[in-house]
Parts: structure tokens; sequence; C-alpha cells
């Protein structure tokens, strides 16, 4: 093959640099599972309709599978499973297992980074569809259950863990604010 | 020791699952592999009249293409449940009998390589006129294969029906529906001599090796199926998919692993459906509201490939005392993608007919509807006439009531309004048969104090692992600790798959048999035990899971939107293996009820016949901000015939859900919502 079709790309995935030679039509997704070997993200439809390749890319969360690799180039990706780095769970992580917010677990890798990058969101003030006052002077967003659904409606899940989920971020979101 | 069954825990592969750790079929590393593509049929009618594979051949590493001219010969024999199946024979001539049915598999280096070859495949048909029309009254319409859920006539139904105070006669219809679990169905096969490897995301890894087994006319030993993590399965993974039978054929061809993972696409189109049904419900009762008569008919589609039964009448035969009661189930054979099991099936589609129905007699008759169910609250099996082994249904109810402060509804259509939004509540009884099927279970003592226990069993999500895990810790009497669960690998020997809500029940009477015998000599060495002989021992009763499940929704009048806002389901599953899961387990169902109840819809053009909204954003499944905080909980049960008192809760969540849904818009605007999904412009005003 000549080299148009190809391109040499650097990631930094997890923290770990990568350098690879990627088909130009490979996604981020399918660089991420086939040639660094990170699974975490799951390929459900490749359209970009159930979420579950959501991945963090410089801190925002992305569907993977509209991403072409190529166009992530420098980019430093999160996948959930760097999302506890080497040492403990993180809060959201313990919340999912403790409160039971999956089943099946296919959905789980993206639904945990879409929940980080939608706290980091609300953080940074982003309104959503289900925000009352979305006025640039209006009050920061308050985080309750119908905000999380509608944030998080872009990862579907079949089992129906939704209840549980939804619980796993509230809780997760109460307890950082109690920390400051 | 305290008993760990019935202890809440959270799931045993938990920090696999939130970590990325758990692999699943297509995230398994395996050297040299190959990937292929699959290419399906766009006509619903014909025969193929060409695929030009020298247009691909030489595209960047492509391997080569499997078609009807090629492909290994397969066993014709092969089938499941439902007999011999046209749908496993892949690739074995040109006959095109439904759009969606695979004609070739495009094997190369690499998984853009395969898909852009596939994409780039000549296939040229010749169309026949096709037949996807489905009627309830179509000529082809003929009497459904009685394996189980025949046909039954108590009674006298027209003398009773005659001699009514009130009589309902109405139909109700459902759409074909789509399983839709989060993970593509996806195989990876090689070879190893004479002996096929195979991972494969499936239901039950023994039944598929026995399947795979006799298509390629092997011995079943030389068949190995393993499937340790199952994005869901629902019914979709019930069969050998054709994922598996392909990937098998191209690993024969091509000499390596070839890995097959279906697009979401070919999910929808090659895989399990429930059928389009139509059901007749006519009810009579007397002016107090006990039944005379219960008459319910539903009419399915199905294939010519293979025969398959949505057993819609299951709880007219159980639910109500009538004084006659008759159904009967008709197929009609189509052009279509073969249908079969989606969680709940017949039950699901059944409730939703029988329990509306139940909902407009109340009506009819100005009684509240939670009485009207209590009134007919059989002593016996309503047609067998044999006794229930247990039966908490009126428990459910009544607990459900109170909770949802049932006694202070106005039993009066369109009573409640806030602001522009009409309010409505509905609620829906549900039963789901129990049982269990043969299956063996191996335990070895370890030196070191362990005990191995394996069984091929699967968890799609269930929470298998973990519960079986209670369940051999307190068979063995010990702590959980030691025990090591193997499962998930035809190899272990013949057990049951997940399915038919007797996954949890088939492996715990196995676990439990093999348990005693192991303590019976001491608890040293190893026992394999099948249970196929203590199964056929059981007595005959009626044995049911029984559920009642309370919805409050919102309708917005101008729009047609319909919103859950409440949803509370009581359930009488047996005993309860680990609250936490089970929760889950019922909570997910019924979010399947009400994703049922409002959204999916499965649509054929008339003029193609093809299913036109094969995707996420076409078929829409409940989201996150579709669904509620929902409440769930677990009324005390014990089926006394099965070991450890279990019943099973896989499917029972779905049940009963959409008639409560369907009610409670009935009630909140006084119009019948018959035909599912309740869409916006059948609630439009």
């Amino acid at each position: 093959m000549t080299n148009h079709h190809r391109s040499v790309i650097s990631l930094q995935v997890n923290g770990v640099p990568h350098r690879l030679s990627v088909d130009n039509r490979t996604t981020l997704l399918d660089a991420l599972r086939e040639d660094i070997g990170h699974t975490g993200p799951k390929k459900g439809c490749d359209h970009g309709q159930c979420g579950a390749c959501t991945v963090l890319l410089d801190g925002r969360r992305v569907v993977s599978c509209l991403t072409l690799a190529v166009a992530a180039e420098g980019a430093e990706i999160t996948t959930a499973e760097g999302l506890a780095g080497d040492g403990e769970l993180l809060p959201l992580q313990q919340a999912f297992i403790r409160l039971d917010g999956f089943q099946c677990g296919y959905c789980t890798s993206g639904q945990l980074c879409s929940a980080v990058g939608m706290l980091a969101e609300h953080t940074a003030g982003w309104p959503s569809a289900a925000t009352a006052d979305v006025s640039p002077d209006g009050p920061a967003p308050v985080l309750d259950a119908a905000e999380v659904r509608e944030r998080m409606s872009g990862n579907l899940c079949r089992c129906g863990a939704y209840p549980s989920i939804v619980r796993a971020v509230l809780e997760t979101a109460a307890q950082k604010e109690t920390e400051g | 020791m305290k008993n760990a069954v019935g202890v809440a825990q959270p799931r045993i592969e938990g920090r696999a699952k939130v970590t990325g750790a758990a692999r699943y079929a297509a995230d398994v590393p395996i050297p040299g592999l190959a990937f292929g593509a699959v290419v399906l049929a766009t006509v619903s009618l014909g025969r193929i009249r060409d695929i030009d594979v020298s247009a691909v051949q030489d595209m960047a590493g492509v391997l080569g293409v499997i078609d009807h001219r090629n492909a290994p010969r397969l066993n014709p024999k092969a089938g499941g449940f439902f007999g011999p199946d046209g749908q496993l024979q892949l690739l074995q001539d040109e006959v095109i009998p439904f759009a969606g049915r695979p004609v070739a598999l495009v094997v190369a280096e690499t998984l853009e390589q395969a898909q852009a070859a596939a994409e780039a495949l000549p296939v040229t048909y010749d169309e026949e006129p096709h037949d996807t029309g489905f009627t309830a009254d179509h000529p082809a319409s003929r009497p459904a294969v009685a394996i189980f859920d025949e046909p039954v006539n108590v009674g006298d139904v027209e003398a009773e029906l005659a001699a009514s105070s009130v009589v309902v006669e109405e139909q109700y219809c459902t759409p074909e529906e789509h399983c839709s679990a989060m993970e593509p169905h996806s195989a990876t096969a090689w070879w190893e001599g004479e002996r096929l490897e195979a991972i494969d995301s499936n239901q039950g890894p023994f039944s598929i090796a026995v399947t795979l087994a006799t298509l390629f006319s092997l011995s079943p030993d030389l068949v190995h199926v393993r499937t340790e993590h199952v994005g869901g399965g629902f019914g979709s993974k019930g069969l050998c998919g054709p994922q598996l039978i392909l990937a098998a054929m191209a690993a024969l061809l091509f000499g390596r692993p070839v890995r097959v993972t279906l697009t979401r696409a070919q999910v929808f189109l090659a895989t399990a459906m429930r059928p389009a049904i139509n059901q007749l419900i006519r009810i009579g009762a007397d002016a107090d509201g006990r039944l005379r008569a219960i008459h319910h008919e539903a009419a399915f589609e199905i294939s010519p490939l293979v025969e398959y039964l949505e057993g819609c009448t299951e709880l007219t035969k159980t639910l109500y005392a009538a004084r006659s009661i008759r159904t009967r189930l008709s197929a009609v054979p189509l052009d279509i993608l073969p249908p079969y099991s989606m969680r709940g099936p017949g039950a699901t589609p059944g409730s939703f007919a029988l329990e509306s129905a139940m909902d407009e007699l109340a009506e009819r008759l100005g009684m509240d509807p939670l009485e009207l169910r209590l009134r007919n609250e059989p002593v016996a099996g309503p047609v067998s006439g044999l006794p229930f082994s247990s039966r908490n249904l009126v428990a459910c109810l009544r607990e459900g009531a109170r909770r949802f402060s049932w006694d202070t509804r106005d039993h009066r259509p369109r009573m409640r309004r806030e602001g522009a939004l009409l309010v409505g509540t509905g609620l829906a009884a549900t039963s789901f048969s129990a049982g269990a099927f043969p299956s063996s279970a191996t335990i070895t003592a370890e030196t070191d104090g362990t005990f191995t226990v394996a069984i091929g069993a699967t968890d799609l999500g269930t929470g298998a692992r973990t519960a079986l895990t209670a369940i051999a810790a307190d068979a063995l009497a010990v702590g959980t600790e030691r025990i090591r669960l193997r499962i998930s690998d035809s190899g272990l020997g013949p057990a049951w798959g997940a399915g038919g809500s007797r996954g949890t029940t088939s492996w715990v009477w196995a676990i439990t048999e093999a348990a005693e015998k192991l303590r019976g000599q001491e608890c040293r060495g190893t026992v394999t035990v099948d249970t196929t002989r203590s199964l056929g021992e059981l007595s005959s009763r009626e044995r049911h899971s029984f559920s009642a499940v309370f919805a409050e929704v919102t309708v917005d009048p101008v729009t047609g939107e319909v919103r859950v806002r409440r949803l509370l389901g009581m359930f009488a599953v047996g005993r309860v293996v680990n609250p936490l899961m089970a929760r889950s387990q019922v909570i997910g169902g019924m979010i399947g009820g009400l994703s049922m109840a409002l959204h999916e819809e499965g649509i054929r053009d008339p003029v193609s016949g093809r299913h036109v909204n094969a995707d996420f954003a076409g078929y829409h499944i409940a989201a996150h901000a579709d669904v509620p905080d929902i409440e769930a909980d677990f009324v005390p049960d014990y089926e006394p015939g099965i070991p450890m008192g279990v019943k099973g809760a896989g499917e029972i969540g779905n049940v009963g859900t959409a008639a409560a849904i369907a009610n409670a818009v009935w009630h909140a605007t006084g119009v019948r919502q018959r035909s599912l999904p309740i869409r916006l412009d059948r609630v439009l005003e």
C-alpha cells in the first residue's frame, strides 16, 4: 500500500505516549482497540448513537467511533482503563459497583467516561436542555436527576441500569461538593 | 455460618467492568487474526444472479470472499428448540428468503480492509414478488406449532359471553421489536487440527457448540465454544448466530483465526426479533366483576425457514378464574427475518393485550381495576386445575397499591390536570412461568480447601457469576471465598443457557445436587451430576413468578408526548438470591417494558419489504431521559419444588409494564391505546 493511505500519529493514551501508523480510515475507537489494545471503549453501533465508545479527548467526552484517529493527532486520551490511574478506583467507579450501575457492563466504560466529562461540563457552568435558565447571566445549573438524565442520554444501556447510574453520578457529585 | 444467599452483594466482576478490563467476544487478542465483514441481501425474495468477487479480490489486504459457490457444506439437520433451522444454512444456495440474509463474507487482514471490500462487493439479484405485509387474517395464516402454550377450550365461551352483563371485545397490535443488546454479535473462530475453537457472544455455550458441531458434521467433543463476558442477549444470542457460522467457515477456508462482528444494522437485520402480533381478546363478566369468559387469540408472523411460537396466551391460562377460557395461536409465514424469543416472549405482548382488556372491563363495569383482579383470584390453575406451587399475586397487588396510594385514585379518566398536562395512573398484574431444564455440574474439592464449581452457565449481565458463587457456598456450607466458579465454556458439560427465566433455577439445581453428593463423600474428590432424572421427578404444579406493576404518566395533549413519571413493581419471584442484583434485573425489565410501550417499532417499507430503521437513531430504545427513578421490591415467596426456593427473575420485569403504562395513558386522556408503541400521533389531540 502506498503511504498516502496511511499516517503516522502520536497519541497519549492513559498517560502513555504511543506513536503508530494507522490506515487513514481508522477511527479513534479502532485505533485504541485494535492497534493499542485498549478494549475498554466498546463498539456498540459505530454511528455515534449509543455512546459505548465514549472516551475523554483532552478532557472532553467524545464518541471515539465518530472521531478519526488521524484527527486525534497529538491528543491526550483517557479510556475507562485509565480513569483510576494505577491506584484506587474513582469514587464514581466505586459508586457504580456499590449501587449496581451496570449489568452486562458493555456500556459501562462509555457511561463512566461520559459521566466524568459531564461532571466537568457542569462544573464549568455549561447548561443543558434540562436547564431552566440558559441565559449567560443565569445561575449555575443545579445538578439534579433531570439534569443528569438529560446530559447522559447519549449513553444507551439496554440492561436498564439507568436509575442506578443516575444515583451513582449524583452521589459522586454531592461527595465532591462536600469535599469542596 | 451466615448464608450467602439472600444477601445484597455487588457483582464479583464489578471491578473488571468499571475499569474496562472485562473482555467480551470482540476484545480477546488472538495472534494472526483476520477480519470478516458480512454482506447482507438487499432484496426480500429472489435469487442471487451474481456476486462479482473479481471486483474486490485485488483490493488491499483482501484474503478472499466466501459465498454459496465456495462455502463449506452445512448439515441441514442442524437446529434448535423448534427443529431444523433454515436460518442456520448460510451461503448454501442462491436463494434469498428475506432481506438481511447473509450472502457473502469478505475476509481481509484488517477490519477497515474487510469493511471497504464488503461495501464494494457487487451483488446482483433476480427479484421475486415478496410478501412482508402482516395481517391477522392473512390467507397464509395457519395454526401455530403446539410445542407449548397449546390451544385450550375450557367451558363454553360463547354461552358464557352471551350470559355476561358486560363484554369487552378488542384487538391489540404490537410491532416487530428488536432485542438490541448493546454488544453486537461477535465470534472469533480457529481450527486446531480437527478441533474447532471459538469465542462467541451467546446465551449458552454448550447448546451453541452442539449446534455448531451438527452444522459442520463434527463430533461435539471437537467443538469448543467460550463466552466469558456477554454484553446482553435478551433472546437474540440464544441461537447459533451468523457471526459464529461465518467465522468458522472462514477459519476453515483461510486456515487462520477469523473474527466476524456484526454491525449494528446487521444486528437489526440478521438476528432475532419479536414478531409483529395481532391479538383478539373477548372478556365477559357479571355485573359484580366475576369473569365468565376469556377468549384470547393471537396471530404472529414467522418465516418459512424455521418454526417459532410466540406464546401470547400463557397469562390467560394462569391469572384469572373464569368459567370458560379459550385460546388459539396462529402463525403467518412471510418473507421476513425469522422471529425468535425476545425478553419475555409471548407473555410480554400477551400481557399487553390481556391486561389492557381487563382495564377496559373495569372501566365498563365502573369498578376499581385492582378490585376486579382481586375478585378473580383463582384457587387452582384456571385451565389445568393443578394447584399453584406458590402464588403471591395478591400480596404484590396489595403491597403495590399501598405504596402507590392507589386508594386515593379517582377511577374516572381525564380527571387530573397539572397545568397543560394530563395525569393518569394504571396497573397490570403479571405472571411468568417458572421451571428448570436439565443441566450438569462438577464440583472438585481442592487440596487447599477451596472448591472448583464448574457449570456451563453464562453471565449476560444477569449476575449469574455472583449468584451461583453464593449458591455454591451455601450448598457446601462454606464461605464464598472458598468457591472458584467456572462458567461460560462449552467444555464444562451440558447445561441450559441463560434464557426462559430458567438459567438460575436450572444451574442451582445442578450445583446443589452436586454439593449434596460431594458432602455425602465427606467433601473429597470430584463429583459430576446431571439433573435430568431429578427434574423428571418434579410433581405437576402451576409454577409461576408473579408481579404487579403500577405506572403514573403525564400526557401533553398538544404534542402527544407521554412521559412515565413513576413506575413501581412488586414481585414474587421465589427466594431472592441477591436483592441488589435482582432489583437491578427487574428494574431493567420494567425499563424494557417502558421502551416497548412508548418507543420501539421496527418499520418495514411495504415496497421493498426491508426494515428501514435499523439503527439506534431510527429505532429508539429508552435512554436516560426517558426513565424515571423506578421502585421495585419483593414480597416473601418461595418455590417449594426447586432447590433453594428460587423461581427466576429475568423476564417478569418486562411483562406487565406496557399494559400498566397504556392503562395510565387511558386514565390520563380517556382514550384507549391498543397499538404499541404509544406514538405521539396516536395520542395527539
